[in-house]
């Protein structure tokens, strides 16, 4: 069984698929650094970000929605910055009573809240692009080349590759606890069902921990069979990798051409 | 109590040259269990082995000493060299070794990085990497997933593609550690098309004797850390007694 | 539904750029020690070891349990890292955890990484071997209490830390962020403990080499019980403090300089201003702490306890 739900690559042929993937690197975070600098209320410098977001959607051939449809993940941690409405003196806009509390909510506040809104969730767009259009692999060889050390490269490419194998692995451990525990799989429902089907909450932690445990040993033990297919092949404590990755000058030409778009941006933000 | 069988001792033809030799090789693990007995083995260019045995009858680790992954006491000679600690890296190019477990095989994000793993740690220019990745792959009939994602595929492609990733060394011997475990009858076929067109010298250890009897000419029995019986496989499978003895079906 | 996002995790555009930039130069130092470290000390067998870990971390925080009401407690998994792993190979296997999050599944940002590293990766790794390191010698149910204790303290830190990162960049209020995240991750942090304790004891239990002398996980300097006892005192202390009197610390942040220049739009102040609920003294919070911690210490026990009474 496969988690295919893991894989947020997106197979087509397009101009940001084929473009060499640390200038998407590159030019998501510049983006993402320059949505953080963007004062508060610079409204017309965010539609811009919108707008360079949306041209990007739409060279990716995905669709000019395809980044929007999946951004609603940031929200959740909105909750965090509620308190600013409530905190940063202005003009009182509205007020309401919560728990004998009398909270009122100002225009500084609002302003300041929406503007945290709008930069998350303009960055967390050209974020969930950049794996659309770029195959993870791809992504490792962009972090070695621009010079992340190599240990932290090999880990995240071991991860990469064996998240999938461990992933199956727990939910094979958790299918055969729910088949114990007379539970049938689904969500919020199972838990529930799982809770109120005998013992305490000590108890389920344990068998969890279990697993865990399981889990790890599995885990250690794989890691030494690799570490034998390694060596088989001629491993010696060295890691060598090809990079197949080189710059076209279509290349720097979209880095020019982003950089110039994101330094506009701040231009009209600030102006 | 270990049963020992009259030993059915191999005639072994005059050959060109011993790719492997194998002498009075003993070992135990480091919690004191000892997994190999004394065996002893040749292979000539060319042959094709088959090696049975029951579970735990040592034939996996006999496999992890003919490239130095474990050292027991005894002799291994591979193309005539003795292994030992200089000479590893030439030994570890001229075995490929197979896991059983092609999760464990291929750790690499792509089928081709992984193929391309070996060359590249024997040193080889990149150039020289590339096309043996890629004769490689045309060899186990895999050319078309060159730039796949190893968690993409089926068991049986994982399978085709953990001999690839030692076929890319250009070895003179192939080692392959239960291949046709857990493949679907259909994949099993490719496996023995692919083993049987593959002009190589190779020991290959099962359970199928199907497999056994399809392919290779000849069989080594082990049983209990020890070679039992070494002989013509169809003179082996006609050996019940034999069979029965160290836990075998007859095809 | 396969995975779910852990509320630790911060998002781009929820820091300031000063807070994050600042936040990746304390990470990279971090990282920068822990790689000529594990690069000295780590056999080759290492990189194996630790890329098939960091896949085990991210698979083991899917693994959960039912607590109350359709919640249910997971793991992060720092303390537990470094535990097994020592200290600076923790480090870098949670690091590629968090990476790969943000990365593949953009749960936390990308210029927050750094924040969120530190928070999520090397804080709880360093109290976790640290506190765990400083009873080596003991026996194993005492191990395993402290491991929890360890592990409950370890979440409060990242929450402590995150608190105090969104609170300096300006995003929200601390008289509320404060005890808010220290209130869900005390939680949190139980099923944390919980997990932490019975894989340990599991593992004791069936591979005991892996945590005994000579293991990798004894190997590490007496400096991390240092290390690890000195922020569990910060979180312990500051925490209380910082909840049940925000202003003081407002103060003190101020005079210090921090919070003008932690704002991206210098214009913003954040104002004094208390709910009234939170009008508690300081020292009834940290008596409140105090008797959280000694709640988990024998949770943990008794889950320790029951582990060796079953083997
Ligand atoms: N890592 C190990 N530690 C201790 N004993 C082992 C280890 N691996 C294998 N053994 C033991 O060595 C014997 C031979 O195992 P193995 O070579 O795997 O057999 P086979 O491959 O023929 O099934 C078995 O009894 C097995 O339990
Ligand atoms: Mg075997």
């Amino acid at each position: 069984m496969h988690f295919d739900a893991f894989d947020r690559y997106h197979d087509k042929e397009s101009f940001l698929h084929r473009l060499d993937p640390r200038v998407k690197v590159l030019v998501t975070v510049i983006f993402i650094v320059s949505n953080a600098l963007l004062p508060d209320g610079a409204w017309f410098a965010f539609g811009f970000a919108w707008l360079f977001l949306l041209l990007c959607n739409l060279l990716s051939k995905l669709g000019y929605a395809y980044s929007l449809k999946r951004s609603i993940i940031a929200l959740p941690f909105a909750l965090i910055a509620i308190t600013v409405l409530f905190s940063i003196p202005g003009k009182p806009l509205s007020s309401f009573h919560f728990l004998g509390i009398t909270f009122t909510i100002t225009d500084a506040g609002l302003l300041r809240f929406v503007s945290i809104l709008i930069r998350s969730w303009l960055s967390v767009q050209m974020a969930i692009l950049l794996v659309a259009v770029t195959r993870f692999p791809d992504l490792i060889h962009a972090l070695e080349h621009l010079r992340v050390p190599a240990i932290l490269t090999t880990i995240i490419a071991f991860l990469y590759r064996y998240l999938f194998v461990l992933t199956d692995e727990v939910f094979r451990l958790l299918r055969a606890r729910e088949s114990r525990s007379g539970a049938v799989t689904g969500s919020k429902r199972r838990l529930e069902r799982v809770e109120r089907s005998g013992r305490g909450v000590l108890w389920r932690a344990k068998i969890a921990g279990n697993m865990a445990g399981q889990l790890f040993l599995r885990s250690y033990e794989r890691s030494d069979r690799i570490y034998n297919a390694m060596l088989a092949r001629g491993y010696a404590g060295r890691l060598y990798t090809l990079n197949p990755h080189e710059m076209k000058s279509v290349d720097y030409y979209a880095t020019a051409f982003a950089i110039a778009v994101i330094f506009l941006m701040q231009w009209i933000g600030r102006f | 109590m270990p049963v020992t069988h009259v030993t059915n001792q191999f005639a072994a033809p005059e050959c060109g040259g011993d790719v492997l030799v194998v002498n009075d090789l003993r070992f135990s693990y480091p919690d004191g269990h000892s997994a190999l007995n004394g065996v002893s083995l040749k292979l000539c260019e060319g042959d094709k082995v088959a090696l049975v045995g029951p579970n735990g009858a040592g034939k996996s680790t006999l496999m992890l000493h003919l490239n130095g992954i474990l050292n027991g006491q005894g002799d291994v000679e591979i193309a005539g060299m003795r292994l030992s600690r200089e000479n590893l890296p030439v030994i570890r190019a001229l075995v490929g070794l197979v896991f059983q477990n092609p999760d464990d095989q291929l750790f690499s994000p792509t089928v081709f990085e992984d193929v391309a793993f070996g060359p590249l740690h024997m040193g080889l220019p990149e150039a020289e990497v590339r096309s043996r990745v890629d004769a490689a792959l045309e060899a186990v009939r895999m050319s078309a997933y060159r730039d796949r994602l190893s968690h993409h595929l089926s068991v049986g492609e994982k399978k085709r593609i953990a001999i690839a990733t030692v076929l890319s060394m250009q070895p003179s011997l192939l080692v392959l550690d239960e291949p046709s475990a857990g493949l679907d009858p259909r994949a099993r076929r490719t496996l023995i098309n692919l083993l049987r067109d593959l002009p190589i010298t190779m020991l290959v250890s099962t359970h199928d004797m199907k497999l056994v009897q399809e392919l290779f000419p000849r069989t080594v029995v082990m049983d209990e850390g020890r070679v039992v019986a070494d002989g013509l496989t169809s003179e082996i499978l006609e050996d019940e007694p034999l069979l029965n003895a160290h836990g075998l079906e007859k095809p | 539904m396969f995975y779910s996002p852990a509320p630790l995790h911060i998002p781009d555009g929820f820091l300031s750029l000063l807070v994050s930039l600042v936040c990746w130069v304390v990470t990279a130092l971090t990282l920068g020690a822990a790689i000529s470290r594990t690069n000295k000390s780590l056999g080759e067998r290492q990189i194996p070891l630790m890329g098939v870990m960091a896949a085990f971390i991210f698979a083991a925080q899917m693994i959960n349990f039912p607590v109350a009401g359709g919640t249910s407690g997971h793991l992060l998994g720092g303390a537990l890292a470094a535990i097994v792993l020592g200290p600076w190979a923790g480090m870098l296997v949670m690091t590629a955890v968090i990476a790969v999050q943000a990365l593949l599944f953009q749960d936390g940002g990308l210029l927050v990484m750094g924040a969120n590293i530190l928070n999520m990766g090397l804080v709880t790794a360093a109290i976790g071997y640290g506190l765990f390191r400083s009873v080596s010698g003991s026996s194993k149910t005492v191990k395993l209490g402290v491991a929890g204790v360890a592990a409950w303290l370890s979440v409060m830190a990242g929450a402590l830390l995150t608190s105090l990162q969104l609170w300096l960049s300006g995003t929200s209020q601390l008289g509320i962020v404060i005890p808010a995240m220290l209130g869900v991750h005390a939680l949190i942090g139980l099923g944390e403990a919980l997990i932490t304790v019975s894989a340990l004891a599991f593992i004791l239990q069936t591979r005991p080499d892996l945590l005994g002398e000579g293991s990798e996980s004894a190997k590490a300097g007496k400096g991390w019980i240092l290390a690890g006892g000195l922020i569990s005192l910060f979180v312990v202390f500051l925490s209380p403090f910082a909840s049940a009197d925000p202003d003081g610390l407002e103060r003190v942040a101020e005079n210090l300089g921090f919070i003008g220049a932690g704002q991206s739009a210098p214009f913003e102040i954040i104002p004094d201003y208390t709910l009234p609920f939170l009008g508690e003294t300081a020292l009834s919070t940290i008596v409140a702490g105090a008797i959280g911690i000694a709640v988990v210490a024998v949770i943990s026990l008794l889950v320790g306890r029951g582990m060796k009474a079953r083997s």
